[in-house]
């Protein structure tokens, strides 16, 4: 199974894989993430016959900082939803290193006692550093996973980046784990992470000050009125979520029943109202952005336009050219007009 | 698509508590530039099997400090070629006495790593034989 073969004809390759891994072959999906982590033409072919038949699954993304416990929390839940007779897949996105481009993936210490259960699912993916691409790509893992008929998919990343954030706010719900005394309330109502979150989980509920964490959460977090949109025909404005607080105890699976409770009902509210399709669109979004990102790149580095772009680059570097100017220039290069 | 990173999973086997050189190796590999994929303490032949699977990994490096490594390693190389991953590199370090290393080899792995391999020339090795898959 050469790399000459998926070379010769990555449809053909894509079309195999894909239909082995809707079927159950969890090595044909293996290989169908790792066409998406390196955006091989494989990739594109499977998610070409794969993402229509998509759209089954739950996508829920779990972030929050380094040390909150959220390996240790995925690990409860996915017993939690094998109790419930559910299969689950996990995507768990560590960073790569800015500088070699390595990467520590330790994300299934945690997890490997389900390696004889066929329910479950587990994939750790390095950030690689896509400018903005690390979303769509977890996105499109977690396509392919729900493709191949996966009820549950987890996505798990460290809230501590802009792209991480964008991450956990492409799933249907989005979870933000928080341990015990980590900051008063005003780091609360701070913007970023927490204003994401459609679940709060206050994690190492067993420490002393969770149900105070908790609690200043809730104040902050809950108390404020939604904003009335009036009902008129103007597109209704980003609102805040008001997300639900909860405690967990992950390592003792305290609480983790009731998590898997709010994510359902967080779920079947989702599918009614406008935060459940501003979710599936965001997620759209990401996907096709990230697509014509790399295919303008692509383009504007291919052997005919290449010479100019670098030429145009180097004089905006110089100073010779703003970069109003030099994207102008791009987008004729590209379109043959200035792209407005 | 040639410069993306080797992954390789970091598995300790049996039931030695000794992971201070998988974790040297995981770190050091990771500065090297691989994608390592840490499992830690106890695994068994078959969670290491699945996580190969799973992860679709290129090389598999196994850390065995116990002696148990004639019955561990041909049970982990015998999953892997029973779930069609009879093309992953299979390396093992730790302490293995040299009479043991063609039985090993014979069972499907590629190099065996002493104590005093330096973390360059493991890095060189996996780099020079694993065949990076699609």
């Amino acid at each position: 199974m050469g790399k000459a073969v998926a070379a010769a004809d990555p449809a053909a390759r894509a079309t195999e894989l894909g239909d082995a891994a809707v079927a159950g072959d969890r090595r044909a999906l293996a290989r169908l993430l790792t066409a998406v982590e390196n955006r091989s033409a494989v990739a594109e072919h499977a998610m070409r016959r794969l993402y229509p038949t998509a759209g089954r699954a739950h996508l829920v993304g779990i972030t929050g900082p380094p040390g909150a416990g959220k390996s240790t929390l995925v690990a409860a839940l996915i017993g939690e939803v094998r109790r419930a007779g559910r299969s689950v897949a996990v995507v768990a996105v560590d960073p790569s290193s800015p500088i070699t481009g390595g990467a520590l993936l330790g994300d299934r210490v945690r997890m490997q006692s389900y390696a004889e259960d066929d329910g479950v699912f587990i994939r750790s993916m390095a950030s690689r550093g896509h400018a903005g691409g690390l979303a769509s790509t977890s996105a499109a893992a977690a396509s392919l996973m729900d493709a191949a008929g996966f009820d549950l998919v987890l996505i798990e990343t460290v809230g501590t980046g802009q792209s991480e954030v964008e991450v956990a706010a492409a799933a249907d719900t989005t979870v933000v784990l928080e341990a015990p005394e980590m900051g008063d309330e005003v780091q609360a109502i701070k913007a970023g992470l927490l204003e994401v979150a459609d679940l709060v989980v206050v994690n190492k509920g067993d420490k002393p000050g969770a149900q105070r964490t908790a609690a200043q959460l809730r104040a902050m977090l809950v108390a404020t009125a939604p904003r009335d949109d009036g009902g008129g025909g103007a597109p209704p404005r980003p609102r805040p979520k008001r997300p639900e607080v909860l405690i967990t105890t992950a390592s003792t699976g305290e609480g983790v029943a009731e998590l898997l409770v709010a994510l359902d009902r967080h779920r079947a509210a989702g599918r009614g109202d406008g935060d459940g399709a501003a979710a599936r669109l965001a997620r759209a979004e990401t996907l096709v952005w990230a697509i014509l990102m790399d295919r303008f790149r692509a383009s504007l580095h291919d052997p005919v336009r290449g010479a100019a772009t670098d030429a145009i680059l180097t004089d905006v570097a110089d100073h010779h050219l703003d970069p109003y100017a030099a994207a102008d220039r791009l987008s004729v290069l590209l379109t043959g007009d200035r792209g407005r | 698509m040639t410069d993306r990173p080797l992954k390789v999973l970091i598995a300790k086997p049996g039931l030695d508590g000794h992971d201070r050189g998988a974790k040297v190796l995981a770190r050091g590999l990771r500065d090297e530039g691989f994608e390592v994929v840490y499992t830690g303490l106890r695994q068994t032949p078959e969670m290491i099997a699945t996580a190969a699977l799973q992860e679709d990994v290129d090389v598999v490096g196994l850390s065995i400090l116990s002696g148990a490594h004639m019955t561990l390693v041909p049970r982990v190389t015998k999953l892997l070629d029973e779930r069609g991953l009879g093309d992953i590199l299979v390396t093992v370090g730790g302490i293995i006495p040299d009479d043991d290393i063609a039985a090993l080899k014979a069972a499907g792995v590629s190099a065996v790593f002493g104590p005093g391999t330096t973390i360059a020339s493991v890095a060189d090795y996996l780099r020079a034989n694993a065949r990076p898959r699609d």
